[in-house]
């Protein structure tokens, strides 16, 4: 089972919005997150619901496969739309008992409801369309002008890659332990919430002990090979802002001007 | 020959800062390594010969004594970089010497942590790559291969610094015997090519095609010289509780059997060789 978990939610492709440059893309995300709050009205989210559809044609990951990423939030979603509609005060238009559904109140809890569903599907295109290493990649060139005022930019970007790669390492170690614990009479599957959070400080601890161990390995291997901070390091990888690049950048400023314009307008 | 490797008295000691004790792993070492050639070292767990890798590219620094690398001293850390640059070293463990979860941006983080440029940097990493025999799995990600497989793209990352020197640290350790049979073929192709290889082992069986056999006991080397010369001194080895390899017992056996064939016998086909011209002499 260990053997095939994804990491994050990358959706392997080889689109358009696959090669676009990580850092055009985190940008956009970011400025299609502040469109939303920019947006107050049903045309605004009209054309940021467009927009983020022909995304997702163009980068041909299936609907299904973002909609799965939908489903944990669905809870919070669910919430804040109840919360909305039987808090916001106004023109009553049903009412039962202490409960009074507003006007008002289901404008806004329509509207809440649709901003966060685009945000979270906006902000998943990101990560779905987008290798983990290429995006630490991003962030790492987007903060290091930073790095002048003793910004940490390469640590983090160093401290994301490694994480990465030992997600996989760290999850075998612990199937390793819990088996070689359940073969000597361990349970970790009967028994309620308490017992079995209880059944599992036994396989936590060896997990930091082998953590540690392996930390000091990789840093011995690290040093060995000439690993000595962000100063000076090349990349094989070189970033360089290709056409399609500049082209994607340039319909996003569009698209947000087009925001800016409306949300004036109406 | 020249010298690329020279060790002068050197002592270790391990600082156990919680008892105040400390624990002599290296007690007074002197060897000289030549350009080029294959030098096993061989040892039981706490011989010692762990520790010696570890001086050899400035892991760890001497107690007292000295080690040069290409005539720069480990302990100056001005040069330090150069050293490990000149002697790259391979561990025991594939899975913690692994630092980027795709197969190529791992090879390549040895390069760009010397600068190289980006295009020199594609090149030596397929290079490495296919010197290797990795090639095709260069956009993988090294959780799903296999150990043999991890540690042969913990080689080419090595390979692409390129180094003069590679130390194994019991690169076989955890491997099967197919992964085993991989990594010493590579090991030797890598000798062909002209870089000095230091290999430590526990296993007899890998030493065998080295050109110098080194057996380190407590800390210190008890015998030095080619393979032949080393293994005719069995009861040596054997007195220091280690193995000899199998052709060599079986060579003892069968001279304590009035057999006469000759010492010094390694390696399988040799002795099938003198056994049968044992057998039409007769």
């Amino acid at each position: 089972m260990i053997r095939d978990i994804t990491l994050g939610q990358y959706y392997p492709g080889d689109s358009l919005i696959h090669k676009l440059d990580p850092r055009v893309k985190i940008i956009a995300t970011l400025l299609f997150i502040i469109e939303l709050f920019i947006v107050d009205n049903f045309i605004g989210f009209a054309i940021c619901g467009a927009v983020l559809a022909a995304v997702i044609i163009v980068s041909k990951v299936p609907l299904s496969f973002i909609m799965r990423g939908l489903k944990p939030i669905l809870f919070i979603l669910f919430f804040t739309f109840a919360l909305n509609i039987f808090m916001v005060k106004g023109e009553v238009i049903w009412s039962w008992g202490i409960l009074h559904i507003t006007k008002e109140g289901v404008r806004i809890a329509v509207f809440m409801a649709i901003r966060l569903v685009l945000l979270i599907i906006g902000s998943s295109m990101l990560t779905l369309a987008t290798k983990p290493l290429s995006l630490t990649d991003g962030i790492e060139r987007l903060l290091s002008p930073l790095a002048r005022f003793g910004f940490p930019s390469h640590e983090i970007a160093m401290m994301m890659t490694i994480a990465l790669r030992f997600i996989p390492t760290l999850l075998e170690e612990t199937d390793k332990i819990m088996k070689a614990q359940q073969a000597r009479g361990a349970d970790f599957e009967t028994g309620g919430l308490m017992k079995r959070a209880k059944a599992l400080i036994p396989v936590l601890v060896p997990l930091f002990v082998s953590a540690f161990r392996i930390a000091q390995d990789l840093a011995m291997a690290m040093e060995a090979r000439c690993y000595r901070g962000g100063d000076g390091r090349t990349r094989m990888h070189e970033m360089k802002l290709k056409k399609r690049d500049f082209i994607a950048f340039a319909l996003e400023a569009i698209f947000l001007a087009i925001v800016i314009i409306e949300a004036r307008m109406f | 020959m020249e010298k690329i490797i020279t060790i002068d008295n050197l002592i270790f000691e391990y600082a156990h800062s919680e008892e105040h004790s400390r624990q002599l792993a290296l007690n007074d070492v002197n060897l000289d390594i030549y350009a080029g050639s294959f030098t096993a070292i061989i040892g039981k767990n706490g011989s010692g010969k762990s520790t010696l890798a570890k001086n050899l590219n400035g892991l760890l620094i001497p107690t007292s004594g000295v080690v040069y690398v290409d005539g720069y001293d480990t302990a100056d850390d001005d040069t330090i970089w150069e050293i490990r640059q000149r002697a790259g070293m391979v561990f025991q463990n594939p899975d913690n010497q692994l630092v980027s979860s795709i197969v190529e941006d791992d090879v390549a983080f040895g390069p760009e942590n010397l600068g190289v440029e980006p295009a020199e940097i594609r090149r030596r990493v397929d290079k490495a790559l296919e010197d290797v025999n990795m090639g095709k799995y260069k956009n993988k990600a090294p959780h799903l291969l296999s150990g043999g497989q991890k540690q042969r793209i913990a080689i080419a990352g090595v390979v692409a610094m390129k180094p003069d020197i590679i130390i194994f640290d019991e690169p076989t350790a955890m491997l099967d015997p197919k992964g085993r049979k991989e990594i010493m073929k590579i090991i030797a192709e890598l000798h062909e090519e002209g870089i000095t290889v230091i290999l430590i082992t526990h296993f007899m069986e890998e030493v065998i095609d080295a050109d110098r056999v080194i057996i380190m006991h407590d800390g210190n080397v008890l015998l030095d010289g080619t393979p032949e010369e080393v293994f005719s001194k069995a009861d040596i080895i054997k007195g220091a509780n280690l193995e000899v390899p199998l052709m060599v017992e079986l060579g003892d056996r069968l001279r304590a059997q009035g057999i006469p064939v000759p010492k010094g016998i390694i390696k399988e086909e040799e002795m099938v060789k003198a056994i049968c011209q044992l057998k039409s002499q007769n």
